[in-house]
């Protein structure tokens, strides 16, 4: 009966992965080609590359102190680089040039101990005084093997990475699915591709662009380290990055498939707020965790394995070599876990709450059988 | 041809969709009428497999439609929605891509109807930057991008102003006279009655009536006549047998059973010339209202014996 239909567009039939491919792309499309994404984009590449060359430039000057001295020249300015060493005829001429402005200081000798006094006009340098200061050799017995700002510090970029970028891609996965069915379009796609498809492809497409944002935020930064000359701070980074790189996509995926689900519960762009609180407090509280407990060996140790905050916690653990080799492994397998799991049930909340509209769906409802 | 067979859905207790079965022909334009309410969004719903029945299935052809056959369904839901930020051409052809069709066959099938809905000239607009009334051909164009198989519009005639409509009905006929099964619902039911050839008629989540438009109207016609004679038509009160409906010079609408319409048309001839004599044949709108005024009733009846029970 069918063969009468001569004109008949000749089509295959799209498997699941093939349409979570075309959804991906739909998506990746139509993110990166609008003028918001663009412009906030080049002005984060801009602020890393400029932030880094700039502070490079401000903290690598060396600061010279131009002073005066009377006579002979102290032996702990002679050698050093931070003074900038005026010969000056006589004491009176010395207050001169301090006063013209010319030297910071003066240096002229007089009957005390030391030999000479500092003269300068409203107050001494701060780096003449504690050249000129003999101070004693300090010796611990038991250093701490981590200085603790660097490890706040660490663990502060870690995880300030991880949850901006997460929580950014998840913000968008959450306004593009609520969208979708606000305007309805859904009923269409449904009708085009199944819900698993849908889901899969929104969290690809958006993964990859917020894993791509942040890699070009990180190839920014290692641009700006090389510019400015500071490239043996990546070496120390090295295998904890890679393996943030690792734990951060796996961890990506995981949080945007929460916010995807999430978003599926509601119909309208005003009802997010309700949905996004819980989405947002299981990302940001295991940031805080490793923010707040970062020298707690004992929570840290936790937190590497619980696969919301593994992303940061692990990484900044084999930072400091306090994991063993196998561990990054163990964790990364549980997270992995964790994702397929929080994928299944969102496709399944996704499914059954997409076709509803009007008022939230109650979790327990979207997870019932359809 | 796509045959729905014994489909029923309930949400929560409230019974929305209740045994219904009917068939769209080959071919055939088929209206499916019915108040607010009636169960034809949920049926259309189920028949593209968007929502899944309770009971009873769905046969093309005689086959179960799976998700292949689902695959070539064109569907334009009553709920409007398309994505308000993507350029139109581009908005098409993302959707026949998500029914298989490969990218240039999609792109080059997205403007050949927007061609022939005259919105070629705006491929690149945004589709929130058109008025609604083209918003609304791009939705039907939507459902038609990729050469269904079969074709479900759900109020596909609401919100377009009469030359739109008649855009639309060709592009649809088009569409049946290639041999496609088209299933569409409207309120419109003046538009329905000019485009379908088969009805469906639904009142509570039962189908009270199905079938051909003409044998419906045949069937729903009572023994009611139009005559329109040369001179007054008053004396057609005198013949026993007739009950006059209504009297305008000329012309008499009147009841009566086929032996008193004959006389009362003898009688006519005698008198002088016949200009015209006819069954009078409901309207659809007529249709409808006896069969959703039959079916409210009857339901309220059952209800009160049921409660009484």
């Amino acid at each position: 009966m069918s063969t009468n239909v001569t004109t008949k567009t000749k089509t295959h039939r799209l498997n699941t992965w093939g349409a979570t491919l075309l959804v991906a792309e739909r998506e990746i499309l139509s993110q990166v080609r609008s003028k918001a994404f663009i412009i906030s984009t080049v002005i984060t590449l801009a602020l890393v590359i400029g932030g880094i060359i700039l502070s490079s430039v401000l903290g690598g000057r060396t600061e010279t102190t131009p002073i005066a001295v009377v006579g002979s020249v102290p032996a702990a300015m002679a050698d050093s680089e931070a003074f900038d060493v005026t010969e000056a005829a006589d004491r009176s001429a010395a207050e001169e040039l301090v006063r013209s402005g010319d030297v910071d200081a003066a240096l002229v000798p007089d009957g005390s101990a030391v030999g000479f006094a500092v003269v300068a006009l409203e107050e001494a340098p701060d780096g003449l005084v504690s050249a000129l200061s003999v101070s004693p050799e300090v010796e611990l017995l038991e250093p701490a093997e981590t200085a603790g700002p660097l490890r706040f510090i660490i663990g502060l970029g870690f995880g300030l990475v991880f949850m901006l970028a997460v929580l950014g891609s998840g913000a968008t996965i959450m306004q593009n699915t609520v969208q979708e069915k606000q305007s309805r379009v859904v009923e269409i796609l449904l009708a085009a591709v199944p819900a698993r498809a849908l889901l899969a492809g929104k969290i690809l497409g958006n993964s990859v662009i917020g894993v791509g944002t942040a890699a070009a935020i990180a190839a920014a930064a290692a641009l700006g380290l090389a510019i400015t000359g500071q490239g043996e701070l990546l070496d120390l980074l090295s295998a904890p990055l890679i393996w943030f790189v690792v734990f951060f996509i796996f961890g990506f995926v995981l949080v945007a498939s929460v916010f995807a689900a999430g978003a599926a519960l509601v119909s309208r762009q005003e009802d997010t707020g309700a949905v996004m609180t819980p989405a947002m407090m299981l990302v940001m509280i295991p940031y805080f965790g490793v923010v707040f407990f970062g020298d707690n060996p004992f929570v840290m140790t936790i937190l590497s394995y619980v696969p919301f905050s593994a992303p940061v916690a692990m990484p900044v653990r084999m930072f400091f070599g306090e994991a063993q080799w196998w561990e990054p492994l163990i964790s990364l397998a549980l997270l992995v876990i964790a994702t397929a799991i929080v994928v299944l049930v969102a496709s399944k909340i996704y499914s059954n709450s997409l076709l509803r509209m009007g008022s939230r769906v109650s979790l327990r409802d979207a997870l019932k059988a359809s | 041809m796509l045959s729905v067979r014994n489909l029923s859905r309930s949400f929560g207790n409230r019974l929305v969709v209740d045994d219904v079965s009917f068939d769209v022909g080959r071919g055939r334009l088929t209206g499916f009428v019915g108040g607010n309410g009636a169960g034809k969004t949920t049926t259309m719903r189920m028949i593209l497999g968007v929502l899944k029945p309770d009971l009873g299935e769905v046969l093309l052809d005689d086959a179960p439609v799976g998700e292949s056959a689902l695959h070539g369904f064109g569907y334009m839901p009553e709920e409007r929605g398309l994505y308000p930020k993507m350029e139109i051409g581009e908005q098409l052809a993302y959707l026949a891509r998500l029914h298989g069709i490969d990218k240039t066959t999609a792109t080059q099938r997205a403007d050949d109807l927007l061609e022939r809905l005259g919105l070629i000239e705006r491929r690149r607009d945004k589709l929130e930057a058109l008025s609604l009334g083209n918003q609304q051909r791009v939705q039907v164009a939507a459902a038609l991008v990729h050469d269904p198989d079969v074709l479900i519009m759900d109020e596909p005639f609401s919100g377009l102003d009469p030359l739109a409509v008649d855009e639309v009905v060709t592009v649809i006929a088009e569409h049946a006279a290639r041999g496609v099964p088209v299933l569409f619902s409207s309120h419109q039911l003046e538009v329905v009655e000019r485009l379908c050839d088969d009805l469906v008629i639904i009142a509570n989540g039962k189908v009270r009536a199905a079938g051909e438009r003409e044998a419906l109207r045949e069937q729903h016609s009572g023994n009611r006549w139009a005559l329109e004679i040369s001179g007054d038509a008053g004396w057609v009160r005198g013949i026993p047998g007739v009950t006059v409906a209504e009297l305008a010079g000329t012309t008499v609408l009147f009841d009566a059973e086929s032996g008193a319409a004959d006389a009362v048309l003898r009688s006519a001839v005698e008198r002088g010339t016949v200009t015209s004599f006819r069954p009078v044949r409901p309207t659809l709108g007529e249709i409808f209202r006896d069969i959703v005024v039959d079916a409210s009733a009857a339901d309220e009846q059952n209800k009160r014996e049921g409660a009484a029970a």
